[in-house]
This record gives structure tokens, sequence and C-alpha cells, in this order.
């Protein structure tokens, strides 16, 4: 197999793989952030928690329940919803009216005590968690050997996003959503509940990071640390791709996914900054992001 | 000629922004079918007026029953379904919806709503013009969206704040011209005016408003004669 840019195309290729599925949980969870931050003018620092919950009732479920993965990946993003929707409806509420800081304030807080809970209860040591066996083995591709599992979470976090961009580009509930972001009052005035809207629209992101999880057990070790270790560089991904826009963050994640994984392997030592980096040259060149909309 | 039918009623009507207090004790009415105005300067709390039955100012106090139904009592996306439209003086036009969207957008509560094609025939600059992003058209064409997309709702009583504010005098008539066609249809309608020439040209009954009170009400017959007053409350 030829080189390219002095590098085996074997090598590159791989990388830009590995790269996409990291990219896919960047995806599925700034497009999480985007939506929460546009409708309830949250920054959502529990979004990481919420994802790190996602992974343990996996493996609770597996280990004490005894339900397997596939049903874990409907029921888990169900029971980490509701209880976002509960936290939403309890706490968040009553933080719209005053200052972002609020919010943000609640929701790191609220993520150290779900780690530290977790870091309590079970330990700061990664569990295993199996690769089901539908999903085990390996695609042969030439250039690189894909493991079907990396493959699936591909697959079904592109779904799970383009069918969230779809939903809220092209169906009446999208346009309520949008409109409600732009102006939640006069929204209400048409006849609409919007906090009922919001609650659910929280309900649903969160409930999207717990899919994550589920995707990720597998994969990363399901740990207390997981989530905080991933929202920073998720939050530097929404930053570039512009709040508030659904696809730009969707595909900025994949996107910012691919160029970590060259960076492993052009200049290694740099592929654990090269986000941030990009980061820094976006906020200098287009403070609104690459999908925003400046105003 | 039988008794008008009275629909809406507000009785000492007080509402807050925040500390200030805008609505110092308003009272009015409204019959069945009549297009009434609410004239007053700037800061006099007319579209105030507006936005405290819509519920969107929650801080409030005082009666305000619409076809026998509480309004003060009722969470603010319920009035939409009595059959009351709002249609904001910024005209509230999404930029963020295209204008079929932006048409859909609210849902028809009652049936008896206007048609796609109905709109289109009072409004043929809204044809054709589906995916064009709503701030994208010109400001008349904004209102009539704004106008179009309550009357899709089936609502019966409309608030009209300010439609021609800043409009060209031809599109000025044609959004006389429909509130003519309102009325035909029967649609109940408050309309807050600066432009008292477009008031007297449409409107049955007038109401002054001045610091946050109704300090006078007038027929339409009655204003040509008192528009001396009237230019005094104005400060024209």
């Amino acid at each position: 197999m030829p080189d390219i840019f002095g590098v085996p195309a074997a090598v590159l290729l791989g990388q830009v793989l590995l790269g996409l599925i990291n990219g896919s949980f960047y995806a599925m969870l700034s497009l999480g952030l985007a939506i929460i931050f546009g409708m309830l003018n949250v920054i959502n620092f529990a979004h990481g928690a919420f994802y790190m919950l996602g992974a343990f009732v996996t493996w609770l479920c597996l280990t004490q329940l005894g339900l397997n993965y596939w049903a874990a990946l409907v029921v888990v993003p169900i029971v980490v919803g509701v209880f976002g929707a509960v936290v939403e409806r309890l706490f968040l509420r009553r933080l719209y009216r005053i200052d972002h800081l609020y919010s943000l304030l609640f929701t790191f807080g609220l993520a150290l005590a779900m780690e530290g809970l977790f870091r309590y209860l079970f330990g700061a040591a990664g569990k295993p968690y199996p690769v089901p066996e539908t999903l085990t083995g390996v695609f042969r591709l030439g250039f690189m050997v894909l493991p079907v599992y990396r493959a699936w979470v591909i697959l079904a976090s592109v779904l799970v996003c383009l069918l969230v961009w779809l939903v809220m580009e092209k169906t009446r509930l999208g346009a309520w959503l949008r409109a409600a972001t732009e102006n939640p009052s006069l929204v209400t005035a048409f006849g609409i509940n919007v906090p009922l809207m919001l609650t659910l629209t929280y309900g649903f992101c969160v409930g999207l990071a717990g899919f994550a999880g589920v995707l990720a057990a597998p994969i990363y070790q399901v740990s207390p640390a997981m989530g905080s270790s991933l929202i920073v560089i998720v939050f530097a991904v929404v930053v570039i791709g512009g709040l508030g826009s659904i696809g730009g963050a969707i595909l900025t994640g994949l996107s910012l996914g691919v160029i970590e994984g060259l960076t492993k392997v052009f200049y290694p030592s740099a592929s654990a900054i090269v986000i941030f980096v990009v980061m820094v040259l976006v906020l200098i060149l287009r403070p609104a992001g690459l999908f925003g909309r400046e105003n | 000629m039988h008794d008008p039918v009275r629909r809406l009623e507000v009785e000492d009507l007080h509402s807050w922004y925040g500390e200030s207090h805008i609505l110092h004790g308003a009272s009015l009415h409204v019959n069945q079918g009549e297009i009434v105005t609410l004239l007053g300067r700037n800061g006099a709390g007319k579209t105030t007026m507006m936005r405290t039955l819509m519920g969107i100012v929650q801080q409030r106090k005082g009666r305000a029953v619409l076809d026998g139904q509480d309004l003060m009592a009722m969470p603010a996306h319920h009035v939409a379904r009595l059959g009351l439209g709002f249609v904001p003086e910024e005209r509230g036009i999404f930029s963020s919806l295209n204008v079929l969207e932006n048409l859909l957008l609210p849902p028809a509560f009652r049936s008896g709503g206007m048609k796609l094609e109905q709109i289109y025939a009072l409004f043929p600059n809204l044809q054709g013009r589906d995916t064009t992003i709503g701030t994208r058209l010109s400001g008349g064409e904004q209102q009539m969206l704004a106008i179009a997309r309550i009357l899709r709702t089936g609502a019966d009583f409309i608030l009209l704040d300010e439609p021609t504010e800043g409009l060209a005098p031809v599109i000025v008539e044609d959004i006389s011209r429909a509130l003519g066609e309102f009325k035909a249809l029967g649609l109940t309608i408050i309309l807050v005016e600066q432009n008292i020439r477009f008031a007297m040209a449409n409107a049955d009954r007038h109401y002054v408003m001045e610091q946050g009170r109704v300090v006078d009400e007038f027929s339409n017959e009655a204003l040509q004669s008192n528009m001396a007053k009237i230019n005094a409350y104005l400060g024209v």
C-alpha cells in the first residue's frame, strides 16, 4: 500500500477511523449541549456526568439485573433522560431568570456530586464491559482491521445525530423548538407549553448523553471520571462549531475527532491539545464559531 | 337592534415589568365583531395591555375576562385556546424558520381558520415564498405573515399591535383592506395604532390611554368632532 505524506496509508486510514469513533461521541454530546444552550440558555456542565451515568447504569443493568446490551440501549437513555427531566423540573427551572453563571455553577456542582457518588460507591477503577456477542469480530478492510463494535458505534451515532437533525430542521416540533429558542414568550402566546417543552428537551438531550454512555461502555472503561475527561473536549467542540447550531455541532464533532486522529499520526505529542489549538484559532478568527451566527 | 355580545371585559388591570408599574388600573370592554383601537402616546401602556392580556406579562392583577373565562387565572399557553391571537408590534417573525414554517407555527386550536389558499388570496405577496427565511421578507410582508399565521389558527379575537408602523403607504392600504375583510368575517379586533387616519378608517370605537390608564373613549363618529382633544392627548 502506498504512503501518503510519508505515512503508510494503512496507518493513516486507521487513525481516521479511530478519530471518527471519538468524533461520534463528540458529536452526540456536543449536539445535546448545543440544543440545551439554545433552548434553555444553560451551559450544561453536567453533560459529561450524564454520559458517565449512562455507562454506569449500563454496567449495573448487566451485573445487577442481568439486562444485556441491547436492552440497555433502550432502557438506559430513558432512565437517564427521566433523571435529567427531574433535575430540570426541580432545580434548573428556578435558575433561568437569573444570570447564566448560576445554572453553570449548579450543573458543575451536580457533575462533581455525581462523579463523587459513583467513586464512593464503586471506586475509581474502570469496570470492563464486554462487547455484545453479535458485535464481536472484525471487518478486514485491507488497509486495516476494524472491530465490528467500533463500526457499529460510528453507524449508530451518525444515525442518531441525523435523526435529531431531521426532527429539528424538518418537522413541526422542530419548528416549535427553534421558534422557542428565539422568542419563548411569543411561542407561549401561540398556545404552546414552553416550560414543558424545555423539560422534555433537557430530558431528551440528557438521554442522548446516556445513549452515548451505553455505546461507550464496551469501548472505554466504565469509570466515574470518564465524563469529566470527555466534557472538556466536548465544550471545545461546541465553541468551535458555534453554540446553537445543530448541524454545526454534529459536523464539528466528527471532523475534530478525525483531526485529532490525524495529529496522532503526524505529530503524536500534539494530539492531546490539537482541539484546543483549533479552538483558539477559531475564537481569534471567527468568535461566533464555524457555524454560529455572528450577532 | 339587539344588544351587542360583550366578549372582553377588563377592569382595574395592573401590571408590572420588574419594579416598574406600567398598567395602573386600566378598564375597557370589547363587543363581538368590534374593531376597537387603543390610542395614546408612547409609553402609555398600549402594548403592555396586550402583553398582559396574553399572559406574556405575568406580574399582574385586576380583572380580565374573555367569553366568561378568567384570563388572569390561566397559564399563558392556554390563552390562545380561547381564540385570542396576538400580532406583536415587532411582528415576531422567526429568523430560524422559513415563511411556510412561520405560517404553520401557531397550532390551530379552533376550526374555521383560514386555509392557505384564502391566505394567499388575501396576501398574494406571501405566495411562492415558502422557503424564504422569514426575516428576509420586507417589513410589509413580515406584517402580512404575522397576521396571516394568526388567521390560520381560527382565532376570532385578534390583538394587532401597530400593524402599519414603518410601512409604505401602499402596504398600509393592503393592511387596511385586510382589516375590512376581517370585519366582514366577524372577527373582533383590538388595534394599537399611532396612525390616526388608519384608526379612523377601520375602527368602531377608540380608547385613549395615558400613564397606564384608559382615560377616554370615543365612538368613531365622535372622533372627527373631537380632533382637538385627541391631538392634545396624543401630543401632536
